[in-house]
């Protein structure tokens, strides 16, 4: 199929930036959307022109890193994928399709569809962990058995990848969804319980520092998000502050 | 050069903790002045960066891509083994050392792979208390599932997902460790030269991948966790940046590097559909457990499937070829991985492959399907369930197995697993080979140490599934942090290493010239166009199959590309921004270098073992013909100026705790 790409360059931080015009040929039904834009570059360098530049790494949907906002979606069309998923027979011969990096005061461009997401690891950092050392020296592993419900709600929780999807979805660049799925998935378990008030406390902080804006409970980041990662997680994160910020006065 | 492993005297079950009582340790003032590079952030740079630097040491942490937990670890699939015999069917720390030594066709060394499973549970104890939710059974304890290539069920997993969660737990250790300063993390930086000052490792070059810059670190020790090298191949189920720039630096400075030729290819992949195509998806082993392997037995119902003509749901049991569970009848389709792939492979070449290109076979569950269903209508008390009931039953179970997995393949390749079977073909997957290291996990350089895939030590000619997870977590997790020390115990007076020596200078210079020559040259093809080629000379002479013909034709026509490849590659941009052609010309420059290594290693070994099958050598029926006699040994080449001029060492392995057989799945 013969299409038309308007992708946004940016050469960098700096610079202004636009969206240009690309046409492509010969794009076929069984390639990801990624093996397109290889193809683009590939044409691209043929001529001396600089490729479009793009986050992306291992290509089955899992390291979160091709965040590319397409024809108006995290992701493109299609749910429960990210980028690199998703294929080119969701398109059309003769479609134009817009594509743009993610848009987030906390996620600045770094380069065309680059964006800097350093803010997710400082959120992580600021307690989203079990203070525990590396020596061996724990309990055995099943000294404490965990509700096979519970687990399977940690794991659902903990299956994040990171990508900000959520973030550039929102109206807000509210990082809710992301934050609340890693306070979720140690509040249900037995081993993240004893710093769970900390924990929500400094996380939510350190998001706040981040330029993340507020939630509105719109609901637009679940949509969005490829892992399906549930809004109850933010409910459940909403709980946890409320009571952690009560007892911490 | 005398390669001196420096395994520790006595019974195999005490050398660990008889070696760890002896090690020298760092006293905690001391550790506050010693600095630590650790390359890689994936399960082995994670764990160890955030184990060094509970330990009191400083340590810098660089990875290539925006987010330690990005690395490539993040993708692995199906588990993790451990030694815990929770379910009570037989396993020992004995068992899975035998496994793994077996498995490895018998060319790993016994007392590295004896501590790697003597660890292992406490892999499983650490994960949990970080809260890595591992899945659990009804009464709440921890479940496991089945491998490849053993009879017990000794692996825990996450879903598909185990290599994130795990890698998730080690970087949430290193993130705590970054909040408090003792870890400093250069992200989306890439190492490009080690610099050894009067012999021993002490810094890096590493390229800041924003601003191009070349910078200067200084250590008293490097660890490089930086991964396998399966992207020689071009495709693979490595991630796409996945590379050996890091390891092949360390071995051009004087590295030696291990068994290069023994390569993993794993039997269960999608198939390569078209020449655009970037990368190959795994499916996991685990689904061997439930899925089960065939082609069709008659050549003409193998052309009507191709050409579409033939579904493969209209043949019956007898029409189809379960070649595994014929061949190899007590383990079936469990057979370890070079054994499925081969015997794949054979099927194929015999002309029964059942897709267009003809390379692919059958991974099917319908009859799991079926044996679930009926099952959960017993556990029910539905003794009078239709048959669409039972496959109903039957369905959500194997979804809540394999559900992502399942869904990963229909979104590839649009056909439904429930209802018709997976096509899948063997792709590269995992290195064996990579630097050499000794018990201490230190390369022949002093000072620089290799961990998880990037050295060469646990898995001889053959790795199981689920053991990589394990190796990369055992060596930074508990087995670096102690033998690292015993290096570092003799620097604690040496104080802050300066980065104006010679050394760093002519290291940046090398790094400078290299990016200099590849940005100036005039040349017309892609960086693409030449690793798709290295690509497929790697498959077709130094993949599943190999031989004198094959490789000595390949050799050649590597050093005619790599001659091309400086000629003619074209990198545009400038050197002094992000600039993704600039980092995957270098990669593959390093690439083209290994590859004729790793095909000289394969002409030397006259001998099939594990994932290294020389066509010469096979038995009348088709199996490996390993030559104990003259190829015990572990082959580790010394750079000398040139792959071709590379020079041969030899470590015998001595097996005095297993008896050397005939490995024999049948
Ligand atoms: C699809 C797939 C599924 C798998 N499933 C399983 C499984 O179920 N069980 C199992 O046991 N094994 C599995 N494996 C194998 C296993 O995942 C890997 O062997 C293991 O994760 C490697 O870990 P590592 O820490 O050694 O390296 P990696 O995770 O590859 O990490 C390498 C790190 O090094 C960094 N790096 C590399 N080069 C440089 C450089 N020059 N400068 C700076 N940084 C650099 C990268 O940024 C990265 O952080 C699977 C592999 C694949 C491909
Ligand atoms: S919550 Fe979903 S959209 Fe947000 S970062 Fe995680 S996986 Fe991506
Ligand atoms: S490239 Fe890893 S999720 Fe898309």
């Amino acid at each position: 199929m013969n299409l038309t790409l308007k992708i946004w360059r940016q050469s960098g931080p700096k610079d202004k930036g636009a969206m240009k015009t690309y046409p492509i040929q010969g794009v076929e039904a069984d390639m990801s959307f990624l093996e397109m834009m290889d193809m683009l570059n590939e044409q691209l360098v043929g001529k001396g022109e600089e490729p479009v530049v793009f986050d992306h790494d291992c290509r089955e949907g899992i390291c979160g890193s091709c965040s590319m906002y397409i024809n108006g979606e995290a992701h493109g069309p299609g749910r429960g994928i990210t980028t690199c998923q998703l294929h080119m027979r969701s398109f059309n011969d003769g479609d134009t399709i817009y594509i743009e990096p993610w848009r987030a005061k906390a996620f600045p461009v770094i380069k065309d569809l680059m964006v800097d997401r350093s803010s997710f690891d400082r959120v992580i950092a600021a307690g989203g962990y079990v203070s525990v050392n590396t020596s061996g020296n724990t309990l055995d592993a099943n000294a404490i058995p965990i509700p096979k419900e519970d687990a399977d709600k940690a794991f659902d929780a903990a299956t994040c990848i990171g990508c900000g999807a959520c973030v550039a979805t929102c109206k807000n660049s509210s990082a809710m969804l992301f934050v609340s799925a890693k306070v979720s998935q140690l509040a249900l378990l037995p081993q993240g319980q004893v710093e769970a008030a900390d924990r929500v406390l400094n996380m939510v902080h350190q998001m706040d520092l981040e330029g993340f804006g507020s939630c509105t409970n719109t609901g637009a980041c679940e949509v969005e998000c490829p892992k399906g990662i549930s809004l109850e997680n933010i409910a459940r994160m909403n709980r946890e502050f409320l009571t952690a910020a009560v007892s911490a006065d | 050069m005398k390669l001196d492993a420096r395994i520790p005297e006595g019974p195999i079950e005490n050398k660990w903790t008889k070696h760890k009582a002896e090690i020298r340790l760092v006293n905690p003032a001391n550790k506050r002045h010693i600095d630590v590079i650790v390359v890689g952030t994936g399960l082995a740079g994670a764990s160890a960066a955030a184990s060094m630097a509970e330990m009191g040491y400083n340590v810098k942490a660089f990875c290539f891509q925006d987010s330690p937990r990005r690395a490539h670890s993040i993708a692995a699939q199906g588990g993790i083994n451990a030694a815990k015999n929770y379910q009570n069917d037989g396993d020992s720390t004995y068992r899975l050392f035998y496994d793994t030594i077996k498995g490895g066709d018998y060319r790993s060394r016994e007392a590295n792979v004896y501590r790697l499973a003597e660890v292992s549970a406490s892999i499983i104890d650490q994960c949990v208390a970080q809260g890595v939710p591992f899945a659990r059974e009804y009464g709440g304890l921890l479940d496991n599932r089945s491998f490849g290539g053993v009879q017990v069920s000794r692996t825990f997993y996450a879903k598909g997902q185990t290599g994130q969660q795990l890698l998730l737990g080690a970087y949430s250790a290193l993130e705590r460790q970054i909040a408090k300063g003792k870890v400093k993390m250069y992200a989306r930086h890439e190492m490009l030269e080690l610099v050894v000052v009067e012999g021993k490792a002490r810094g890096i070059i590493a390229r800041n991948l924003i601003t191009g810059e070349l910078e200067r670190h200084s250590a008293h020790a490097v660890l490089l966790c930086s991964g396998g090298y399966g992207n020689v191949f071009f495709l693979s189920t490595n991630a796409m940046g996945s590379n050996v720039t890091a390891a092949w630096r360390a071995h051009k400075k004087g590295a030696l590097f291990a068994n290069p030729c023994f390569t993993q290819i794993h039997p269960t992949c999608i198939p390569v559909s078209g020449e655009l195509q970037s990368k190959l998806t795994l499916m996991s082993e685990s689904l061997r457990n439930d899925g089960r392997i065939w082609v069709p037995a008659k050549k003409e119902d193998a052309e009507a499937i191709r050409q579409g003509k033939l579904k493969p749901t209209q043949l019956t049991e007898e029409q189809r070829d379960y070649y595994l569970e014929r061949r190899y009848p007590s383990f079936g389709n469990l057979v370890p991985r070079d054994v499925a792939s081969r015997a794949a492979k054979e099927r194929c070449d015999a002309g029964l492959g059942v897709n267009a290109t003809g390379e692919a076979v059958y991974l099917d569950f319908s009859a799991a399907i079926e044996r679930y269903g009926k099952t959960e209508a017993n556990i029910r008390g539905l003794h009078s369930a239709s048959k669409e009931e039972i496959l109903k039953l039957g369905k959500d179970i194997v979804e809540a197995k394999y559900g992502n997995l399942f869904q990963m393949y229909e979104k590839i390749t649009d056909d439904n697993p429930y209802e018709t079977p997976m096509r899948i073909y063997p792709a590269v997957h995992y290195t064996m080979g990579g630097l050499w290291v000794d018990y201490n996990l230190m390369t022949t350089i002093p000072g620089c140490f290799a961990l998880g895939e990037a050295n060469f030590s646990d898995h001889g000619a053959n790795r199981l599934g689920a053991s990589a997870l394990m190796q990369g977590l055992a060596d930074g997790y508990f087995v670096a942090p102690y033998t690292v020390g015993d290096y570092l115990a003799d620097e604690i007076l040496t104080g802050t290493i300066s980065t104006d020596t010679d050394a760093f200078v002519q290291a940046e210079k090398e790094a400078q010239d290299r990016i200099d020559h590849l940005l100036n040259n005039k040349g017309s093809k892609t960086v693409d166009h030449f690793h798709k080629r290295l690509g497929k000379i790697m498959w077709n002479e130094c993949g599943m199959e190999r031989s004198v013909e094959g490789l000595t034709k390949a050799i050649a026509d590597i050093q005619a590309l790599r001659e091309e490849f400086y000629k003619e590659v074209r990198v545009p941009g400038k050197a002094e921004t992000v600039n993704p052609e600039l980092e995957k010309a270098l990669r593959v420059a390093d690439f083209i270098e290994l590859g004729e290594l790793m095909c000289r290693d394969a002409l030397e070994r006259n001998e099939s073992c594990g994932g290294h099958f020389r066509a010469e050598y096979q038995t009348p029926e088709g199996e490996a013909l390993r030559d104990d006699e003259n190829f015990t040994f572990v082959s580790a080449w010394e750079y000398n100026g040139d792959p071709s001029s590379a020079k041969l060492h030899k470590e015998d392995l001595n097996y005095q705790f297993v008896e050397v057989k005939t490995r024999s799945y049948k």
